[in-house]
Formats: C-alpha cells, sequence, structure tokens
C-alpha cells in the first residue's frame, strides 16, 4: 500500500511551545488512521499540519517536511491553497458559516471553484448531505441558516461541506464527539464506505472507535509519536508499555 | 454621631431595606453610608440636568422656530425658495444638499474604509496593526475646521485642475458633471466628507471584522479559500451588520458635519444634479446666515436646524442600535490571519 501522507523530522510549534515533536509518520493511501492520545498531546496539530492550517495561527509554525503524493507541501513552490483543495478538514468545534442557509454551507467550496451549474450544485448538495447522514433532518429546511441546527447537525453539516469538493484526503478531528450513538455510527459507516476512495485521518478519543474503524493507528504522548502500527497491532500487542497502558486505561 | 449613622444605615439595608437593595443595586451592591447616599443624588442630579438641558434646547427651537411653522406649515419641507428679500422660506435645497454630499461621502468613503479595515484586520503584519489602527483612529480626533483648511488650499487645486476636468471628460454628458470646474462645489464638499468619515467607518469596521472567530477563517480555507476568497465568504459576511452599523455612523457625522463643508461647499441656494455646481447643507446655512438674520429668517434658519436635529437624531440612534447589538453579542478578541 502506498504512502499518501509522510511526515519527516516534523515540529510544530505555537511560539516557542512546542506541540509536535519530531514526529515520522506514514499515512497509507486509501485507508483509515487513527491518531490517538490523551487531550492536549498534539493531536489535532498534527493534523493541522497536514493541509497547512497550522501556519493559519498567530506565531505558530511548522519545521521538517510534509510529503503529499511524495511532494513536500511545505516547498516554496507549493501553493497552501491547492493542498487545501486536496487534503479536506472537518475541525473540532462545528464551524458552518452562520449567513449561509444549509444549502450554501454544502455547496460553499463548489462555488469557490467556480461551480454555477444549478443542476451539479443541487446533486452534490444532496450526495454530500446523504453522506453525512443528515439528508432526512435537514432535506426540509434547506434554506434555514447554518447555525439553526443542532451542535452535531452542524458537525455532519461541516463533514457535507468538506466531502462536498471531493478531496483526496479527509482529515477529521474528533468529527463524533458532539453525535450521539446513533449519528456516530451513521458516521463511521460513512468513513468505511469512503476508506475505498479516500485516504482518512480521524483524531478520536474513543478508542472502541478507533478500534472499529481503522486500520492503522498512531499514539501520540505529549507531542511525540510514541507508536505508529496496524490498528490490530497496537490494540492487541503494542510494542510499547506506554501505549498499552493508555489503550487499557490505566494512564497517569 | 457619623459612625452611628452609617450604622444605622448599614442595618437598614441588611434588614428591612433588603429587597429594595435587590432592586435597583449598582454593580457592587447595596449603597452603605451617608456619603455613598448624597454622592449618588449629586450624580443623579447631575444626569437628570442633562435631560433637562436637551428638552429645554428643544422647546427653545420649537418656540423660536414658530413664526417660521406658523408661516409655511408643512410646506416648509418642500419649498425650495429661500429668499430674505421677499421672506419665503424653504427647506428643500438644504435637505437636499446635505443628502446628496452625505450619499456622496458614503459611496466615496464606505469602500475606502472598508479597505482600509480589510488591511487592518486581515493583511497587516501584528507589529503594524496596533500603530496603524491608532493613527486611524487619531483622524477622527482631528478638528473639522482643520479638514476644511486642508481642503481648500490642497484639495481644492487638484479638483480644478485635475479630478474635475477628468469627470467632466468622461462623465459630462450625464446630468451630474455639467457647468465649469471651479472647485468650491458639492462635489469637494462631498470628497472631504467621504475622507472626514474614513477614520469612524474603518476603526469601527476593523473592531467588526477582528471579531471573527478565527474557525470561521479556518472553514473557508480548508474549503480551498485564497486570503480575498476567504476574507469575503467568512469575514465580510460573518461581520456584516457591524460594518453596517459603522456606515450609519459615518452616515451620521457626514449629515451633520459644519464647517469643512461651510468651507467647501460654495454656498449657493439653489437644487442642481450637477456636483460642479455650488450648493448649501442644512448646516453650512445656518452657519453662513445666523449672523446677519434675523425675524422670520432667523426663525426659518431655527427651524432648518430642528430638521437637522431630527434626521441626525434617528440615524445616530439607529446606527447605536446596530453598533450596539453587535458589540454586545461577539467578543471583541481575536481575528487576524
Ligand atoms: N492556539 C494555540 N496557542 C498556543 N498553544 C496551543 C494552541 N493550540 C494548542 N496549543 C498547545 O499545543 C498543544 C497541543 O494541542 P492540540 O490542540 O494539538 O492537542 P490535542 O491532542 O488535539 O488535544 P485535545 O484532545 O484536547 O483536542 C497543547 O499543549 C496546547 O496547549
Ligand atoms: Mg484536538
Amino acid at each position: 500500500m502506498a504512502d499518501k501522507i509522510v511526515t519527516e523530522g516534523l515540529n510544530a510549534y505555537f511560539g516557542d511551545v512546542r506541540a509536535v515533536k519530531n514526529v515520522d509518520l506514514r499515512i497509507p493511501e486509501r485507508a483509515i488512521t487513527a491518531v490517538i492520545g490523551p487531550s492536549g498531546c498534539g493531536k489535532s496539530t498534527l493534523i493541522r499540519c497536514m493541509n497547512r492550517m497550522h501556519e493559519v495561527v498567530r506565531g505558530a509554525r511548522v519545521e521538517g517536511r510534509v510529503l503529499l503524493d511524495g511532494k513536500d507541501i511545505y516547498s516554496a513552490t507549493t501553493d497552501a491553497v491547492e493542498v487545501r483543495t486536496r487534503v479536506g478538514m472537518v475541525f473540532q468545534k462545528p464551524n458552518p458559516f452562520p449567513t449561509m442557509s444549509v444549502y450554501d454551507n454544502v455547496v460553499a467550496g463548489l462555488r469557490l471553484n467556480g461551480e454555477r451549474d444549478w443542476n451539479k450544485l443541487d446533486a452534490t448538495a444532496e450526495r454530500s448531505l446523504k453522506l453525512a447522514a443528515l439528508w432526512d433532518e435537514v432535506k426540509g429546511q434547506l434554506d434555514a441558516s447554518g447555525v439553526s441546527l443542532s451542535g452535531g447537525q452542524q458537525q455532519r453539516l461541516c463533514i457535507a461541506r468538506a466531502l462536498a469538493v471531493e478531496p483526496e484526503v479527509l482529515l477529521l478531528d474528533e468529527p463524533c464527539s458532539a453525535l450521539d450513538p446513533i449519528a456516530t455510527a451513521k458516521i463511521e459507516d460513512l468513513l468505511f464506505d469512503l476508506k475505498d476512495r479516500y485516504t482518512i485521518v480521524i483524531v478520536t478519543h474513543n478508542m472502541q472507535q478507533a478500534a472499529r474503524i481503522s486500520n492503522f493507528t498512531a499514539f501520540m504522548y505529549l507531542g511525540e509519536l510514541i507508536e505508529f502500527d496496524a490498528t490490530k497491532k497496537i490494540f492487541e500487542n503494542p510494542e510499547r508499555e506506554l501505549t498499552e497502558k493508555y489503550i487499557t486505561g490505566r494512564f497517569g | 454621631m457619623v459612625a452611628e449613622a452609617s450604622e444605622h444605615g448599614r442595618l437598614d439595608h441588611a434588614g428591612t431595606g433588603m429587597a429594595k437593595a435587590r432592586k435597583h443595586s449598582s454593580p457592587i451592591g447595596p449603597l452603605a453610608s451617608t456619603g455613598d447616599m448624597l454622592f449618588k443624588y449629586a450624580v443623579m442630579a447631575v444626569a437628570l440636568f442633562t435631560l433637562v438641558l436637551v428638552w429645554f434646547l428643544v422647546l427653545m427651537m420649537l418656540f423660536e422656530a414658530g413664526d417660521s411653522i406658523a408661516e409655511f406649515g408643512g410646506g416648509f419641507l418642500i419649498g425650495d425658495v429661500w429668499d430674505p428679500n421677499r421672506e419665503v422660506y424653504g427647506a428643500l435645497p438644504f435637505v437636499f444638499g446635505t443628502l446628496l454630499t452625505s450619499a456622496m461621502a458614503i459611496l466615496i468613503g464606505v469602500p475606502l474604509s472598508v479597505g482600509v479595515a480589510i488591511y487592518l484586520s486581515e493583511l497587516s503584519p501584528p507589529w503594524l496593526r496596533e500603530p496603524l489602527s491608532f493613527l486611524v483612529e487619531l483622524l477622527a480626533a482631528v478638528p473639522s475646521v482643520i479638514y476644511g483648511l486642508w481642503a481648500m488650499y490642497a484639495l481644492r487645486p487638484v479638483m480644478v485642475d485635475t479630478i474635475e476636468p477628468f469627470f467632466k471628460t468622461v462623465l459630462g454628458w450625464t446630468p451630474f458633471f455639467e457647468g465649469e470646474p471651479i472647485g468650491l462645489d458639492k462635489f469637494t464638499a462631498g470628497i472631504i466628507l467621504a475622507i472626514m468619515i474614513i477614520p469612524t467607518v474603518a476603526s469601527v469596521s476593523k473592531e467588526a471584522m477582528m471579531a471573527v472567530p478565527l474557525s470561521q477563517r479556518e472553514a473557508a480555507l480548508s474549503l480551498g479559500a485564497t486570503r480575498y476568497e476567504t476574507t469575503r465568504m467568512a469575514v465580510l459576511t460573518y461581520a456584516r451588520s457591524g460594518i453596517f452599523g459603522a456606515c450609519i455612523l459615518g452616515l451620521g457625522r457626514a449629515i451633520g458635519e459644519t464647517m469643512a463643508v461651510t468651507m467647501t461647499i460654495g454656498n449657493a441656494n439653489l437644487i442642481s444634479w450637477s456636483l460642479l455646481d455650488p450648493g448649501q447643507t442644512m448646516s453650512s446655512l445656518i452657519a453662513n446666515n445666523w449672523g446677519e438674520a434675523d425675524g422670520l429668517q432667523l426663525s426659518a434658519l431655527i427651524e432648518i436646524g430642528i430638521v437637522l436635529f431630527v434626521i441626525a437624531l434617528v440615524v445616530n440612534v439607529f446606527a447605536r442600535l446596530i453598533v450596539g447589538r453587535f458589540m454586545k453579542a461577539v467578543p471583541t478578541t481575536g481575528g487576524g490571519l
């Protein structure tokens, strides 16, 4: 299996604070990779380095290399905008555009790319909302504001929005933390279906979820990548004691 | 004696006065001592005095304008003649002048202000943002007579030699640019007004944009938006009510502005759509004629003042409602890429 994203000696800073330390990680293509670890260990920061979203925070910077299909996304010749169209992201906190309707939120990315054909926009909106398990709940209120939805619905709206532009890689930062078990199961089904076509990286605090849906798991602790392997291996027979302690809940 | 009195006061609050104290409690709790009570009433008296003063002002103006109101009635607002020789007075040329120059100020000033705000909030490096914002706010504090002087000695020659001939060449076929470029006209007045509202509109708009959460910008960026697209789809839309409020504040300033307009507008009591013709606003009319006016003309001038007062009041109240709501609704931190 080819590697879609490779990080080499990746360090991420907030000012003087180093939140990600010397991470070498290979994200396999067309598979789900879970990133786990205690709160504050740098999971979000790590995946935000993969679509050049880290540098958006003031005072933040990145050292090292991140290769997307073998090409360094931090090289001087790479356009961050192009990287982000190829590597989509769903954020930890839902962030729909409050002044846009549900519909406009979903097709916002397509419109950015200049798509004006209503049939195509309609079709994409419906397909993306269905994929995100939101269609049935919002099909009657596509004109309502994006923030009129519940927190969990907003998160699924953001998933639909990210899917609509059909990125090659999908980075998801705890996408299910605000969802009920039913919606969570739907999202997990969705990710499972998508992995034949997309490369998926998902940050999660839910061990069962990581074990259920991911093919590979990365365990982080205090900014370092402690262990990365097939999910089965990590959960059944980890190399490192720290990993085992975290998995089994005997931590700290 | 004093100690006893204050002790008594405290007891009273702790006992029977509890409910009352809670009902109109100040942020730091009930008032305890006699000194505090005295202070409270003194401050209250001052506050009431200002209120009374405003009412007094309004009543006096209505009284003084009585002759004009009786003479011209509602026709005053649509009367287009201002002739002291025939003792005929109408407000229309000046309402027209005020609205036209204010509209120009908004039309020219708002895009520039929003541009400045976008630069300050979205594009400028952090080390430049603070000093630059401060400078922009400082411009709001420059007395308007200074703007007027600048307009007469620096802006007018440019208007006469370059800007007005240019517009006359390009748009001379429209009714808006008929006549000769003289530089003391509605065009110059509108431009100086536009410049004068920039500090206010830009800094309030900047605040509104800075209040847009970073997560909104991230949402746009993650969809592959450029800086420009991010500003358009995530920042301007989110901050639109604040920006709108800023524009209304600017409009309020433009409507009421007197000195700089009086110095540049040419002071002619006529209604003309051509920006190259001189004109008159409500405030410049008052400033120009106050000295010599008496009798019915003075009364009419005061009625003009009432019209101006009402328009300015409505615009300002409207602006404050909008800006106040947005200032409360969103935290004023964050922002920037
Ligand atoms: N904007 C920021 N400015 C400064 N430091 C930050 C910022 N965001 C995160 N950090 C620091 O970077 C470290 C990693 O944060 P990160 O958000 O990546 O953790 P996380 O693993 O995603 O945690 P969680 O599971 O709680 O989401 C933390 O120690 C945090 O304090
Ligand atoms: Mg996180």
